[in-house]
């Protein structure tokens, strides 16, 4: 496809130094901890936002927070730039490296550190996944709240540089939320410690700025994390609704009454069809729209607040209501749901928005988006979390088709800018990457970046980390 | 996922096939979370997506293999855990399949690495030979740890590890076995197969007890023999379509003669090979309808004993971990049938955790690729051993000569325990 999103031109002193930061960098890293085979660099070339690609100069695959180090501080002393990888499953390009780029993966970090009930926390290494958390402390009666639906291969580094969310995050918060702790390896080499196992810090929240800086400040090798006692029984409940305005309008009055279940995730009748082709859960297929609800507590918690959403969801005329029956069903509706994305390459090529609005916008946004997309002849597909109006609206395409590609990449921007403009923002969970990096200002005055720019500057004054994501190339400091 | 092929690489029709495997991948990175070789290695090059991506670049490319995708290609197990977990429904079985052929053509192994394939080659899918070669490993086994000491050799010490101490005898004494008189309820071809019969006939003795116990007339078709899994896997492409259709000559015999319900499997890694053999076979216009008929017929034992509705015993106080082969449930999707047997037979019956990781014996895997394959036997073993069960039951041959080498906890056939349950003789390796 016609690339529209520019990356940095690569530094020419340092492609031209290539044989000898491989060597260099073999003796800093084991045999296995180094990837320069230039066949073996292609599947390193892109994330889950595979419309864009570039090549790296070289991968590495550390083992310890001292090996991330030792290839930062290489890597800062003679001025080449660093990707930072966690399972490459960012949906805005997050993880794509570039061509003078040295990519530090953490699929190697992943051992679990100490589990401690009594505190209520984790500490784990950064590669270690998302859901691996909840099962290392599930035996004890705990889970990690947040729940982005890569869940099963996101790394818990990944999710802090992008503070993801995911559907259970309407109760519990998105990551900074549960977050305690970081080791953080500066882009010197330095290693420094951010907060620990409280709930705040003396001095600056510098793990707050840490959290969500998109592999920008530095590199997280080790993480702790607070973990929750499992509810005593959670409930997801299926509501069918004729048409999407209908679903949408019913979110805002839940959640405008007050009411928090623990999660509120929206399909429409094309993303009911796909889900449903994968994981067989039985979503009703008569429905236009449909929302998941999941309320959790004791029986007579879950029976009282559910009575609640019923008679809003009646409101709004709701079609059927169904309480799922067992554990398995539970379970396949959430793999249902989780599965949405992927599942989706079953018809087509996709890619996905991650803009949030206010829920009052949320009808509104949603039949706007369903205009825009048709304005290309194209179609889309939506599941979402809703009771954060975080939107996903899946812009399905042909990616062997160039002008195709060129129409759902244009589309998707007019659905980001429209956002913004409905009082939202550009991205919920997913982070700014390269794919929103152009749209920044869509959604920042000039002094608002600045200021950003100011910061990021601060922990990295080369722009050595990452350093073609998150801010518009132009009008960037010199470095 | 975008791919790049020209009109004229797409006139092969295996190209075609990948190339529409590969448009399907959205390169979203679940596959690398279940995939055994990336938990133990971590490096995306050992996970199905990296591989998909080397698969693509070298098709795409139209290039020979190489030395790198070689390594990365044989380091996958293909244990079909990263199709279970796949949203998108990509097949990466015919997408890995199609580049071990590729690889096999293009590429020129190290002599050793040549000589070791030849040899699996040409004695594991033949019992006589099979049988022969295992009593010679009994008289070498003190070389193991010789071999073991120069890498290029490891695979020979796996061998010598991994054969049996003791060898059964070559004819259970149960074969022929008719069904009971006045109750016949089916007639089934049973696979004899080619190194099960040597390691371990009692399971297939085993499974004849029990079927004719409820009516079911078993016949082993003349001609019949290894399914070709083995040299499949290794992308011997014309081997394995030569051992796909000696068999379904000999079953076309049955299904067109007095008639067959099913084809009956006890090794699932075979069953997975035997129920792709209308896939295998579809480019032979003489074969391709008969071998989608032999795939239709094809089932696990545990498949087909599920649809006799056999009585529900009282429970016998006996804890079994259920290994599920990869070639059960990713291969064939068959992951409750057998588990419900056991259950009805009255074991009480355990899921180890990590139940979707391999044990590392896939085929020739852990000759092949011995280090990977011990951690992963070791991390199994584990797992088996922490629902402190009496005994493992596992379906699939390869498991359990592997899993053997890494417990003393005994490990049997399910039938083996169901054939006990509904009246054969206790199995040998339970403790009196």
């Amino acid at each position: 496809m016609s690339e529209t999103i520019a990356f940095l031109k690569p530094r020419a002193d340092v492609l031209a130094r290539r044989s000898t930061i491989i060597a260099d960098l073999a003796d800093l890293l084991p045999p296995e901890g180094l990837v320069h085979e230039p066949r073996e660099l292609v599947p390193f070339e892109t994330d889950a936002f595979v419309s864009y690609r570039r090549l790296p100069l070289a991968v590495a695959l550390p083992t310890s927070t001292a090996e991330v180090a030792a290839v930062l501080r290489y890597c800062h002393r003679y001025g080449i730039p660093v990707v930072p990888r966690g399972a490459g499953t960012s949906l805005c390009g997050g993880a794509i490296p570039q061509e003078d780029a040295v990519v530090i993966g953490l699929s190697r970090l992943s051992r679990i550190l100490e589990i401690d009930p009594f505190n209520r926390t984790a500490t784990v290494q950064a590669g270690v996944t998302n859901l691996a958390i909840s099962d290392a402390v599930s035996p004890e009666g705990f889970f990690y709240a947040p729940d982005p639906s890569s869940q099963l291969a996101c790394t818990i580094g990944g999710n802090i540089g992008m503070n993801s969310g995911g559907a259970h995050c309407l109760k519990y918060g998105v990551t900074t939320n549960n977050l305690l702790g970081v080791t953080l390896v500066l882009v010197d080499g330095t290693v420094i410690e951010l907060g620990g196992k409280h709930l705040d810090a003396a001095g600056y929240d510098l793990l707050g700025l840490v959290c969500g800086s998109e592999g920008q400040l530095g590199i997280v090798t080790e993480a702790t994390v607070r973990i929750l006692a499992k509810p005593e029984g959670a409930r997801p409940v299926l509501f069918g609704f004729e048409t999407s305005e209908e679903a949408g309008a019913c979110v805002a009055d839940v959640i405008g009454s007050g009411i928090i279940p623990v999660a509120i995730e929206f399909m429409d009748k094309p993303a009911i069809e796909i889900c449903e082709a994968f994981a067989k859960a039985g979503y009703p297929l008569d429905v236009g729209a449909l929302l998941i609800v999941e309320v959790e507590g004791s029986e007579a918690e879950m029976d009282a607040m559910l009575s609640l959403i019923v008679e809003i969801a009646r409101r709004h005329g709701v079609r059927t209501v169904r309480e799922c029956q067992s554990a398995t069903e539970a379970a396949l509706i959430w793999k249902g749901r989780k599965s949405a994305f992927g599942a989706t390459g079953r018809i087509a090529d996709y890619i996905c928005m991650d803009g949030t609005v206010p829920l009052s916008q949320l009808s509104h946004v949603l039949k706007r988006t369903g205009e825009i997309v048709a304005g290309f002849g194209l179609r889309v597909a939506n599941v979402f979390h809703a009771g954060d109006g975080n939107m996903h609206p899946l812009i399905l395409f042909n990616a062997n088709d160039p002008v195709e590609a060129a129409k759902a990449e244009t589309a998707g921007n007019e659905i980001l800018k429209l956002c913004v403009d409905a009082g939202g923002c550009l991205t919920g969970e997913h982070g700014v990457g390269i794919e929103k990096r152009d749209l920044m200002r869509h959604q920042y005055s000039e002094a608002d970046l600045a200021q950003q720019m100011a910061v990021r500057a601060a922990f990295d004054p080369q722009w050595l980390m990452n350093p073609s994501k998150v801010f518009p190339l132009e009008g960037r400091p010199a470095a | 996922m975008q791919t790049s092929f020209t009109a004229e690489q797409l006139v092969d029709p295996q190209v075609a096939e990948s190339e529409k495997i590969l448009r399907r991948c959205v390169h979203c990175g679940f596959c690398t979370a279940t995939c055994p070789t990336y938990v133990t290695l971590g490096n995306e090059l050992d996970s199905p997506r990296g591989r998909i991506y080397l698969i693509k670049d070298m098709l795409e490319n139209g290039r020979p293999a190489d030395a790198e995708v070689v390594k990365h290609i044989d380091r996958c197990l293909s244990c079909l855990s990263c199709t279970t977990t796949c949203p998108s429904g990509v097949d990466y079985m015919h997408l890995v399949d199609h580049a071990r052929v590729h690889i096999e053509k293009t590429y020129t192994r190290p002599p050793l690495d040549r000589f070791t394939r030849a040899l699996l080659a040409a004695i594991l899918p033949y019992p006589a030979r099979f049988r022969a070669a295992l009593r010679l490993a009994g008289l070498a086994r003190p070389l193991a740890p010789v071999f073991a000491r120069v890498k290029a050799l490891s695979p020979f010490a796996a061998m010598l590890q991994l054969a049996p101490k003791a060898l059964p005898s070559a004819s259970p004494a149960s074969s022929g076995l008719l069904a009971e008189p006045g109750l016949r309820r089916g007639r089934v071809a049973l696979l004899e197969g080619c190194a099960q019969p040597v390691l371990d006939p009692g399971i297939n003795a085993a499974t004849r007890r029990l079927l004719a116990r409820f009516g079911v007339a078993v016949v082993s078709p003349k001609g019949e023999g290894c399914c070709g899994a083995l040299v499949h896997h290794m992308g011997r492409e014309a081997d394995a379509l030569d051992f796909a259709r000696r068999n379904v000559d000999a079953w076309m015999a049955e299904i067109e003669g007095e008639g067959i319900d099913a084809i009956l499997i006890t090794a699932s890694g075979c069953g997975t090979t035997i129920k792709d053999y209308g896939h295998m076979l579809r480019l032979d216009p003489a074969y391709a309808q008969k071998a989608a008929r032999v795939s239709a017929l094809a089932r696990d034992v545990t498949e087909y004993l599920a649809t006799l509705d056999l009585p529900r015993l009282a429970a016998r106080g006996l804890t079994v971990a259920y290994h599920s082969a990869c070639s059960m449930q990713h291969g064939q999707k068959i992951t409750l049938q057998p588990k419900a047997l056991l259950k009805a037979a009255g074991f009480a019956v355990k899921d180890p955790a990590e139940g979707h990781l391999c044990c590392g014996s896939a085929g020739t895997y852990n000759i092949l690729q011995p280090e990977i394959s011990a951690q992963l036997k070791q991390r199994k073993v584990r797992n088996l051993e922490a629902t402190q069960p009496d005994v493992v039951a596992t379906g699939n041959i390869g498991c359990i000569t592997q899993i053997r080498t890494g417990t003393e906890i005994p490990v049997l056939h399910t039938v083996e325990l169901l054939d006990w349950a509904y009246g054969g003789p206790k199995p040998a390796r339970l403790p009196a």
